[in-house]
């Protein structure tokens, strides 16, 4: 196994002090090591938020690229090399908001890849706005009398556009989150592990204490079986006084890789070599 | 008596259903395998509920620049079509249609030209044959080879076998038959072809012929036309050549999946219109921030916003030039024939990686879905270049070094000692972000300059403009792209009138070629622009790039492309009058109605046709 200081990169974080993101950080550097995956051979791919700043602070390839476009930058990179591992990073703003409808269609497409969402119910880095996961009537910068939105849910919307792996961890956990990611990252398919990573700054409702006193583990009640998709989007729904996190739902599927013809000999696109048309035959289709 | 030309024009007219593109295609691959040069334009015509679909072939011995402008020879798939083009055949042409579809009268034609009936449930027994029995009639009437249609019926129908080429062949032959026994020949006729087999194709298909030529490995699009036909020529080859073709939720997506596949290494490409590229923009910047190689097409339509989606103009120059905020290098091409859709595709791919910038590639509906014979391109050696790629990168290796050329070598993702990050976000050369708690003028000016520096290494190596035609031309048409053929062709109809006239039409659009354009235009007698828009884009591109003004300009913008007719006689005008001041003329095609055209109370249409609408 790998050492973690392994995935440590160069630049220390800027996020604020107690930060949920830190969690979700270390908790991915765990599970890297864990699955001994070599740093190069690892690329994760993030929009822009303070969570989208992730790639900066790991040991491995990073692309940090537009606001909301992590997922179709991270498919295109997958498709382009699926032997190394891809992850996309970010937040609910990022991901949910101004990026939801790639998400949709990344679910539906079961690309090998994970998809960690730190889900602060806020947008944190311009300041304080209401973001798609803050609770209804819930008073932010942007919504000075509450919002008057219904909050998203992540879970359920990965459940049914097709997600073949769906998690909820909380950074206020990271041996659990740790595991949440290695699971989704042995996944083979499209994983989502969204993470309650509070924001301590601008959210003063979804806090550790806030969290702590609701979640509880879907894997401590024996009767749960992340294999029944009925019983997983009736979690899903679960929210109040109990907030499920853990594994709610895997499926094996095929994978887009599995299935499309331009992958059929197992050889990474990239890899291929470049002179493979036989432009004469080509050619002679136009007479 | 039979007038042999060296060229004739056929018009196949119906509605959209009808199968125009198909019979038209057909007619145009029986005359490019049959050893002529052939020139074909589909205008899409929605002036009529119901859509009306104008195919306009024109075939030659010599090389057809364009679809011309006369009218020979009309195939009328419906009283609409008839009754819009009829009379304009030019005497000795003729007219065929279907009278079980529709009864026409000579007084409905010009003087001299034949009315050919064919009653084809009759002789056809089926109406679903109507196409291949008035291709029948038409070859025979042209004395065209009827066994190139015969080997296309056979090759379009080979999947469904004997039970639909047989009567297909029969229907066919049955028109030829009626054609010999009830008409005349044409009396318009096209010399022998000389034997060659040409090749067939439109701009979307030569652009996807060079992208897998170059190598290109992933292709992602949303549909949108006229970019759609480029989507599909390339799915059709994807299984042959390992193409992986990704339809994507929408263009931003298409794009930003290019990236990812190119920041991995692979040749990416994705095709759009004006719209679909609109939604690109802010990902055009970032494979400019992130230095990732990348193509873009796009096939411009009339704009803007829905505005003519199946019309063709030149009106996102600016927008191709202004896309996305900030300012960094990006690479405009313009290619103004099929030949150039392939070969600078081939430059497209290669200057992308070999900067390590986004390479955008401007056509349009005319140039991408037109179909015409040409004289075959170079596959045999391709040039690749990959530029600086690095498979065992030395210690102490930064991904955004700053070098002479601006061009930092790549190492892929997945190299051992190579680990590093790339951001959209201002980065110093390690690829570590400066724009938030380390902000650093002085790096950031460092970086700015590193990458814009590798434009002006690009700028040197691109091919020099060049004028087409005598140098001391009394007259210079300017122009970029798509109208390079119908300025050329102005130009030989010129000659034979005694003018003179010259053509510098520019391909290579940005970075642009202050010095060499500067040159050429100060060398001009007189000049004029011919652009496929309202406000003259090129000829603001070139005052602002070079401080020249073109002094004459002709426009278009009704969707459709300019007509040979209209080019020639402003550029004759021009030439006579030698105005001092600026002219500004604007032309329209003629859609060919009568005055009093209606289709609902034309009597000419009757009872029968009315339950076409």
């Amino acid at each position: 196994m790998a050492q973690v200081k392994e995935y440590i990169g160069k630049i220390k974080p800027d996020w604020c002090p107690g930060c949920g993101d830190f969690g979700v950080l270390n908790s991915l550097q765990r599970a890297l090591a864990e699955l001994d995956i070599a740093p190069h051979n690892v690329l994760v791919v993030s929009g822009i938020g303070c969570s989208s700043n992730l790639p900066g602070f790991i040991h491995s390839y990073g692309f940090h690229g537009l606001h909301g476009r992590s997922l179709p930058v991270a498919s295109g990179a997958k498709l382009g090399n699926h032997a190394l591992t891809v992850i996309a990073t970010g937040g609910d703003g990022d991901g949910y908001g101004i990026g939801v409808g790639h998400f949709v269609h990344t679910c539906r497409r079961n690309i090998d890849m994970t998809y960690i969402v730190m889900d602060n119910q806020i947008y944190g880095l311009t300041t304080g706005q209401a973001s798609p996961t803050t609770e209804k009537d819930v008073r932010t910068k942007s919504t000075p009398e509450g919002t008057i939105e219904l909050a998203l849910n992540p879970v359920a919307l990965a459940l049914s556009c097709g997600a073949t792996y769906v998690a909820r961890g909380f950074s206020g956990d990271n041996l659990h989150l740790a595991q949440l990611m290695k699971g989704a990252i042995e996944h083979k398919g499209f994983a989502l592990v969204d993470v309650f990573s509070p924001c301590v700054t601008y959210n003063k409702r979804n806090t550790y204490p806030w969290f702590r006193e609701r979640v509880y583990k879907l894997e401590d009640d024996q009767q749960y079986d992340p294999a029944d998709f009925r019983l997983a989007m009736e979690k899903a729904f679960e929210w109040g006084a109990r907030i499920p996190i853990g594994l709610f739902y895997k499926v094996e599927r095929p994978t887009y890789e599995d299935e499309e013809p331009a992958l059929r000999s197992g050889i990474p696109l990239a890899k291929q070599p470049l002179e493979r048309a036989d432009l004469a035959a080509l050619m002679e289709d136009f007479i | 008596m039979a007038q042999t030309h060296t060229e004739l024009t056929v018009w196949i007219g119906g509605s959209a259903g009808d199968g125009i593109a198909s019979a038209g295609e057909s007619f145009a691959k029986a005359c490019s395998r049959s050893g002529y040069h052939v020139f074909a334009y589909n205008s899409y015509q929605s002036v009529i509920r119901g859509g009306h679909v104008c195919m306009h072939t024109r075939i030659g011995t010599h090389k057809v620049y364009t679809q011309g402008d006369e009218l020979d020879y009309l195939v009328a798939l419906n009283a609409d079509s008839f009754q819009r083009y009829g009379k304009r055949v030019v005497p000795g042409g003729a007219v065929f249609y279907n009278t079980d579809k529709f009864k026409a009268a000579p007084d409905q034609v010009g003087p001299d030209v034949q009315l050919i009936g064919l009653p084809v449930m009759a002789l056809a027994g089926n109406q679903l044959m109507q196409n291949t029995a008035l291709l029948g009639a038409l070859i025979q009437t042209l004395g065209l080879d009827p066994d190139a249609i015969r080997e296309l019926i056979r090759e379009r129908f080979a999947k469904k076998g004997e039970a639909v080429i047989k009567p297909n062949l029969e229907a066919f032959d049955k028109g030829m038959g009626f054609a010999r026994e009830h008409a005349k020949p044409g009396a318009i006729r096209v010399g022998p072809g000389d034997g060659k087999r040409r090749p067939l194709a439109g701009g979307n298909p030569m652009i996807g012929f060079g992208a897998l030529a170059a190598g290109c490995r992933f292709y992602s699009a949303y549909p949108m036309t006229p970019a759609s036909s480029l989507l599909h020529w390339l799915v059709g080859y994807a299984a042959k050549t390992g193409l992986m073709v990704k339809q994507c939720e929408d263009e931003i997506s298409a794009l930003n999946m290019a990236i990812g596949a190119a920041h991995v290494g692979v040749r990416a490409m994705t095709g759009t219109s004006g719209g679909g590229f609109a939604l690109m923009t802010e990902a055009v910047g970032e494979a400019g921030m992130t230095e990732t190689p990348v193509v873009i097409v796009e096939a411009m339509r009339g704009g803007p916003s829905t505005g003519l989606p199946t019309k063709t103009e030149q009106g996102d120059l600016f927008q191709l030039l202004g896309a996305s905020q900030g300012e960094f290098p990006r690479v405009i091409l313009a290619p103004r024939t099929l030949q150039e859709c392939y070969d600078m595709t081939i430059h497209g791919f290669n200057l992308a990686e070999r900067y390590q910038c986004p390479v955008l590639i401007a056509t349009d509906l005319y140039l991408a879905e037109r179909l015409e014979t040409f004289d075959g391109v170079n596959i045999t050696k391709v040039p690749i270049d990959r530029g600086a790629l690095l498979k065992q990168p030395e210690n102490g290796y930064r991904r955004f070094a700053d070098t002479p050329t601006g061009v930092s070598p790549r190492a892929l993702p997945g190299t051992p000692g190579a680990v590093s990050t790339t951001a959209t976000d201002e980065h110093d050369e390690d690829g570590i972000v400066i724009s938030d708690v380390f902000t650093n003028p002085p790096m950031r000016k460092k970086m700015m300059e590193k990458r814009m520096r590798k434009m002006d290494h690009l700028l040197k190596e691109l091919p020099a403009p060049a004028i087409d035609g005598p140098a001391d031309a009394d007259l210079t048409l300017v122009g970029w792209g798509s109208t390079y053929q119908v300025m050329l062709e102005a130009m030989e109809r010129l000659k034979q009138e005694g003018l003179s006239a010259n053509v510098l039409c520019l391909r290579y659009l940005w970075p642009f070629q202050t010095e060499q354009v500067s040159r050429l235009l100060k060398g001009c007698k007189m000049t004029m622009s011919v652009e496929a828009n309202y406000t003259g884009q090129l000829v603001r591109l070139i005052r602002m790039e070079t401080g020249l003004s073109v002094q004459h300009h002709l426009r278009k913008y009704d969707g459709e492309p300019f007509e040979l007719k209209q080019v020639v006689d402003q550029a004759r005008t021009i030439l006579k009058t030698k105005p001092k001041e600026p002219v500004v003329a604007s032309v329209v095609s003629d859609e060919g109605l009568p005055a009093d055209f209606s289709p609902i109370e034309s009597p000419a249409l009757g009872a029968e046709v009315s339950r076409q609408h």
